[in-house]
């Protein structure tokens, strides 16, 4: 045991179980703004998980899209949401069985899939450090080009016709929408706005 | 053998101090340049009481605030409130560790460094958010919305500038992205990336919240924004954060698009050799220190844009811009066009 393994190990135990906390948080925070926020948390820790594992591009690509945009938007959103939370929980218990039959289900298979007879050091060989040369970022752009460029460029082509329709949804009807002119307001002169008019000035009244 | 690590260990941290003390001073008197720079642009004189001309001044205003009592409204949400001016300051110091300041004085010169940057940025809109929704306050919530707003579109045309360079590059690595630009002035990325060094400053300024782009704060509409309940160090952290913030677009406007450390002079016949015994370091900081005072420049001459004219900015003319000549830039790379592109 050297001093950077155990750091390794400690810095993997206290993400892993963060995860796990700020997972937890999301679910059983009262306030939606909060609850998104342990959100936040939970894909930081993540983040350091995949870190760990020597896949930079996927965790920081994570930080960047999930953290730095993706949730802040839905923050922007769950903010001004005039939430009353009490109503929801109201029904917590009626449907508490069907939520239990479903996590234990997912807990099964996760068991099941992660449990040493399907997932262990006899399966699958012990991921070794790479070198200092290795970059994880060459390597996937490597793969996503070449073997998967197809699958790579529908996923593409999906997401634009998405953002596109979602734009067309949102817009209003031409007649509904107020325009502004930018050049129009650009361009625009003193003479324009302004209107010097010369008042004479009035007799004294004695 | 654990020794040896732990050495290591301490000298790393050593290593962090060294390069933090420097960028706090570096952020303490910055807010002092900047106001007596402003004060000549303006025809004053600005603070020039405390010690020599002034000096002292920013010593004087951090006690002032340190001595302070921190008011925390009462409906406002308290935790938050605390930790919100916290992760604002936390990325805008912890993205130095892989910043190198000359060849090889970088704490972390690791592969995906650009990355690495971006997403760091990407965090401290959280500090913005978090204040304004925690401190329950009209103004503050209003200067937390315009901010992530803001700051989330002009990321996309940053990020877009800084995959041009990645491209003519072909490496995400720092120090890889200064050592390609080597040989003087005119070898240096601004000149082929000139829209997107033009886009990526702009949008610098946006994701600082510096004037003309200060929506977050903008005084004459929401009073202070996002850091109006904010009274004492409280205030005074977000204000380091936004100034260590301003020092670091500085810096990676620097290190990719006017060369890092290499000296603007490299292969002039008279000039080159005379001026080589100049480090690297001192380049770095000049060049650094040029961008600081076109910061400081910029909010001295123009005024506050209006808030859909910033989104109109970001959105429908610097996006186009960078997505226009990214594919400009993947032709002058597959051209191997001289002096940038060649070999």
């Amino acid at each position: 045991m050297t001093i950077p393994h155990i750091i390794e190990q400690v810095v993997f135990y206290f993400s892993a179980i963060m995860v796990v906390i700020s997972g937890i948080m999301v679910i059983a925070q009262r306030n939606p703004v909060r609850g998104a926020l342990a959100l936040v948390l939970a894909f930081v820790f993540s983040a350091v998980l995949w870190i760990l594992l020597e896949s930079e591009f996927l965790a920081l690509a994570l930080i960047f899209v999930y953290v730095g945009a993706v949730m802040t938007l839905f923050l922007f959103v769950v903010m001004m949401l005039d939430m009353d939370i009490e109503p929801m929980k109201r029904n917590f218990v009626r449907y508490l069985p069907i939520g239990l039959f479903i996590s234990v289900l997912v807990l099964a298979f996760m068991i099941y899939v992660v449990a040493p007879e399907h997932f262990g050091l006899s399966k699958y060989a012990k991921p070794l450090h790479a070198s200092a040369a290795y970059s994880n970022v060459k390597e996937l752009g490597h793969v996503l080009y070449t073997k998967f460029v197809y699958p790579f460029e529908l996923a593409a082509v999906l997401l634009l016709v998405a953002m596109v329709s979602a734009i067309s949804l949102a817009l209003p009807v031409v007649r509904e929408r107020k325009l502004q002119n930018p050049a129009e307001q650009v361009m625009v002169k003193r003479e324009d706005r302004i209107r010097l008019v010369n008042v004479p000035s009035e007799k004294r009244i004695d | 053998m654990w020794e040896k690590e732990l050495i290591n260990l301490v000298w790393i941290v050593v290593k962090i101090i060294i390069i933090l003390i420097p960028i706090l001073l570096a952020v303490a008197y910055l807010t002092y340049v900047e106001r007596r720079v402003i004060g000549y642009m303006q025809c004053r004189i600005g603070p020039n009481r405390v010690g020599f001309m002034g000096l002292l001044q920013p010593i004087a205003d951090a006690m002032k605030l340190l001595f302070k009592e921190i008011i925390i409204p009462a409906p406002s949400n308290r935790y938050l409130f605390i930790i919100a001016p916290i992760l604002s300051f936390a990325p805008a110091i912890f993205v130095w560790s892989v910043i190198p300041f000359s060849q090889g004085l970088v704490l972390a010169n690791i592969n995906a460094g650009l990355l690495f940057v971006l997403a760091a940025t990407s965090l401290g809109v959280y500090g913005v958010l978090v204040a304004g929704w925690a401190s329950n306050s009209k103004y503050a919530f209003f200067g937390g919305m315009r901010a992530a707003a803001q700051i989330v579109s002009y990321e996309i045309a940053m990020g877009f500038a800084l995959v041009g360079v990645l491209l003519a590059a072909g490496s995400m690595n720092l120090t890889t992205i200064v050592e390609h630009q080597t040989g003087g002035l005119w070898h240096w990325y601004w000149l082929p990336l000139f829209p997107l060094f033009i886009v990526y400053w702009i949008a610098g300024v946006a994701e600082t919240n510096r004037a003309p782009f200060d929506m977050a704060e903008g005084e004459s509409e929401i009073v202070a924004g996002f850091h109006v309940e904010y009274s004492a160090i409280a205030f005074a952290v977000f204000f380091l954060a936004e100034y260590a913030n301003m020092i670091l677009i500085a810096s990676l406007a620097t290190l990719m698009f006017l060369g890092g450390w290499l000296s603007p002079f490299q292969g002039i016949p008279v000039l080159g050799p005379a001026l080589a015994f100049v480090p690297g370091l001192i380049w770095f900081i000049a060049k650094v220190g040029f961008f600081l005072l076109l910061y400081l420049w910029i909010r001295a001459t123009f005024p506050r844009y209006r808030y859909d004219q910033v989104m109109r900015l970001g959105w429908k003319i610097l996006i186009p811009v960078t997505l226009v000549w990214i594919v400009v830039v993947a032709f002058m790379v597959k051209l191997n066009l001289p002096p940038w592109f060649a070999g």
